[in-house]
């Protein structure tokens, strides 16, 4: 097997690591919108980077924080719903993106890399990226994982009981900000929010707790990954889409073959 | 008696719009109060200040030191994508432990409820297990909100003879919210009625009376509730059947 290939193999296994977790606290907090729209932003963080010359992973982390904040603060008005926001939201942040680039004489990026991903041009650094940043996330989301339930369970009861809910809330958001913009120059910008939502959307008919539930979507997540690549392999179709269109016919298995649980 | 928490003048707007005005109130250990006003009144607001989840624009609380509260919401809303056991639920309380837990159990009897997922219960199943939770934290102070919603009328009954058991036994105040007045007086020691400020207060036959608590509830709404604690007057007492006289401890 090429180098080239174990390190997507292990790029991808990465991302389904932190995927399956945190994309669960998506499913169940709804936040499946929010997530696409920290994937579509993810292209703006890119060109300020570039622009501004600094790491494009910590500039996207900062765009996707950003976001976090204006819709935090506009969700107070309470005139428009929340997907409207997110909705005006994600494309005025791509758009911008794409035109910030387009104003960059003397930078020339591969769109279809930051919206695809290219999961076969995984180099060491990216794999440390994914790796020792991910470990980080794991770290923190496992310190606080009780309080995080309970937070999403019920705020009010959690925050009697001395959970500072805001700081929860605050958390999520941004550990899941990190991991779209860790992942997204792996599996690109339009994919990674799929490899967030399906695994864990898949691990739910199967699941009576949450921590299985965290689990099974790792493991769903995981499963897509090795099958994509090896589609990709054999067929020489497109990485990332291969992953999630193998993500994809696994939750149509899975939710038509296993019944209700009661 | 022993004062868990008491409020002194509170005052809360949103937008201009006065929700609390005034509002000055005493929780005391072993007391069961009753909160009770329209829909609108402020009460879900006046249970997050005393919860210390908003704080007030004025007034002041004083909360016994160290004061442990346990909260029973109206509802929650969990999302049916979450798989959670009734029995994961309780251990995500903060402060539970292996015999603690053991003891609610048998107290609320649903050990047969452990293994259900929590958004499959019915709201009277739901409502024993919100209460559990709540007591997991050997609460000085119990405060429910509307803790009756989605439970048929012998179940409401069962279900605040319960709480009434409960914090008997382990010697708990307890502020209950209601707006609806045909059982929650039955076991009550203390009723206020709130319509942003406190209209009037006191023991529930005083307040039954009171013309601003008429004026408040429709007149129906009055006639059942005194239908109703007046055979329970005669249930629980001397079987002589004579009429509640208003006390004279209501004021404003």
């Amino acid at each position: 097997m090429d180098d080239f290939l174990i390190n997507a193999l292990l790029a991808g296994l990465g991302i389904a690591v932190l995927a399956g977790p945190l994309g669960s606290f998506m499913v169940w907090r709804r936040l499946a919108y929010f997530g696409d729209t920290l994937a579509h932003a993810s292209l703006l963080g890119v060109a300020l980077g570039l622009w501004l010359q600094i790491n494009p992973v910590i500039a996207v982390v900062f765009s996707g924080v950003m976001l976090a904040v204006i819709l935090l603060s506009l969700q107070r008005y309470k005139q428009l719903a929340s997907d409207t926001l997110l909705g005006i939201m994600a494309h005025s942040a791509l758009s911008l993106g794409l035109v910030v680039v387009a104003l960059m004489d003397n930078v020339r990026i591969d769109l279809m890399a930051y919206l695809f991903g290219d999961l076969l041009a995984v180099t060491q650094q990216d794999l440390l990226w994914i790796w020792g940043g991910g470990a980080v996330v794991l770290a923190i989301l496992l310190s606080q994982w009780n309080k995080l339930l309970s937070a999403t369970v019920n705020e009010q009861i959690a925050e009697v009981e001395g959970v500072n809910v805001g700081l929860m809330r605050a958390l999520l958001l941004l550990l899941l900000a990190v991991v779209v913009a860790i992942a997204m120059k792996i599996v690109g910008a339009l994919i990674i929010s799929s490899l967030l939502l399906i695994p864990a959307a898949t691990a739910r008919r199967l699941s009576r707790s949450p921590e299985q539930m965290a689990v099974f979507a790792i493991v769903f997540g995981a499963i897509s990954v090795v099958l994509g690549l090896c589609l990709s392999w054999y067929q020489d179709t497109p990485a990332g889409p291969s992953v999630v269109v193998c993500a994809a016919l696994q939750f149509l298995l899975i939710h038509s073959l296993v019944k209700v649980q009661k | 008696m022993t004062t868990l928490l008491s409020l002194n003048n509170i005052c809360v707007s949103f937008d201009d719009r006065m929700v609390l005005d005034h509002v000055s109130l005493e929780l005391n250990r072993g007391q069961i109060t009753t909160l009770i006003g329209p829909n609108g009144a402020g009460k879900s607001t006046l249970i997050k200040v005393i919860l210390g989840l908003i704080s007030a624009d004025s007034g002041n609380i004083a909360r016994a030191s160290k004061l442990r509260i346990g909260y029973v919401p109206q509802k929650i809303s969990l999302d049916e994508s979450f798989p959670l056991t009734v029995e994961r639920f309780l251990k995500l309380a903060r402060h539970s432990s292996k015999a603690g837990l053991t003891k609610v159990i048998s107290q609320l009897s649903i050990s047969r409820l452990l293994d259900r997922q929590m958004v499959r219960l019915s709201g009277g199943e739901m409502q024993r297990v919100l209460l559990a939770r709540a007591l997991l934290g050997e609460p000085q102070l119990l405060v429910l909100d509307e803790p009756v919603q989605g439970v048929d009328i012998s179940g409401q009954i069962e279900l605040y003879q319960l709480i009434a058991d409960i914090a008997q036994q382990i010697g708990c105040g307890v502020l209950l919210v209601s707006h609806d007045l045909h059982l929650v007086m039955a076991g009550t020691d203390h009723v206020i009625c709130l319509n942003h400020h406190v209209c009037c207060h006191g023991e529930p036959e005083s307040v039954a009376q009171h013309p601003e608590f008429a004026r408040l509830f429709a007149q129906n709404e009055r006639q059942q509730l005194a239908v109703y604690t007046h055979h329970h007057v005669c249930d629980e007492h001397d079987h002589e059947h004579h009429h509640p006289q208003p006390s004279s401890e209501e004021n404003n």
